[in-house]
């Protein structure tokens, strides 16, 4: 049994491999850029405006509006990072509804680099906000003695943003799998919707936490 | 009983275990906290846009420590690394 699509090489030259993942996600960005530069193209501030643009602009301002609500002021600002996080892992789950799609969020590879941006860029943004001192100092909070402590846990989250994402699709991909050799009739499709609705909470969760921990880093939760 | 049939046997009913053993914690506590957030929300009904976000982001912080038990057992069951192991020795031999 594969467990995740790193297994399903395509092509192999020497050492250089081309499974399925990596053909998926190029796949799926492939869709989305031009996908976006299709709707962009024609941009109107009319009464009237495309349907497209109409649903690019709910996206938008929703996902500015839910990085305000968790207590970033200026949203413009890291809407760029945790917009494509979302959009991103939320179009990759969405494609299950196509057979014989298997999601590239389903693969540790996937998760561990989405993860390792969001451990990269969340000293980026609480260096550009607060400098290096300021950001540095976080780490002594509330005394000095939490240090060994504060740094585990950036380590840790970032382990468990990796491992919550690939587990939740992978496991969804697996009951379906089992489910088709005991129940195929109904019960599959049920199943199917369920994996849709956990796809979404974890694109949301996924951007929801990278957000909190730069509100965190940023200090800006504290004012 | 030779060591392949000790290490099969094991890895199956500690994956078993894991799964078992491991979720009880989590469906105790994803349990006790939409029931206190139901109660949060029928005394503040206007309140329900923060308390619904906050309630995911802890049902999900909550039901990471079961998936990471289910990873555990898949990895037991599907990519057993003694497993692997025993059956590269067999083969090598």
């Amino acid at each position: 049994m594969r467990l995740s699509t790193d297994q399903l090489v395509l092509w192999q030259h020497g050492f250089v491999k081309l499974n399925a993942t990596i053909v998926t996600t190029w796949a799926l960005m492939v869709v989305m850029v031009v996908g976006a530069k299709l709707t962009t193209r024609s941009l109107a501030t009319d009464v009237t405006i495309s349907r497209w643009q109409c649903a690019l602009e709910i996206l938008v301002a929703g996902i500015a509006k839910q990085i305000t609500d968790v207590g970033l002021a200026a949203p413009r600002r890291y809407i760029a990072f945790l917009g494509t996080l979302f959009l991103f892992i939320a179009t990759a789950n969405l494609f299950t509804i196509l057979p014989g799609y298997e999601p590239p969020t389903g693969s540790l590879s996937t998760t561990t680099a989405l993860a390792l941006c969001v451990f990269v860029a969340v000293p980026l943004f609480g260096i550009g906000q607060r400098g290096w001192r300021g950001y540095l100092n976080s780490y002594l909070q509330p005394t000095v003695i939490m240090l060994p402590f504060n740094i585990i846990s950036e380590l840790s989250r970032t382990l468990a943003l990796a491992v919550r994402l690939f587990g939740n699709m992978m496991s969804g991909t697996m009951i379906l799998g089992i489910l088709l050799t005991v129940t195929p009739l109904i019960f599959p499709v049920a199943m199917s919707a369920l994996g849709l609705l956990t796809g979404m909470v974890q694109a949301y969760i996924f951007t929801i936490l990278a957000t909190v921990y730069i509100a965190a880093a940023t200090g800006s939760r504290d004012s | 009983m030779d060591n392949t049939t000790i290490i099969a046997a094991a890895s199956i009913v500690t994956a078993g275990i894991t799964m078992g053993a491991g979720v009880l914690g989590p469906a105790m506590g994803q349990g006790r906290a939409v029931a206190s957030a139901l109660t949060s929300l029928a005394q503040q009904p206007d309140a329900a846009p923060t308390i619904t976000r906050t309630l995911f982001v802890g049902l999900a912080m909550i039901e990471s420590m079961a998936i990471y038990c289910f990873v555990v057992s898949m990895i037991l069951l599907f990519a057993n690394p003694f497993w692997n192991h025993v059956i590269a020795a067999v083969a090598s031999k």
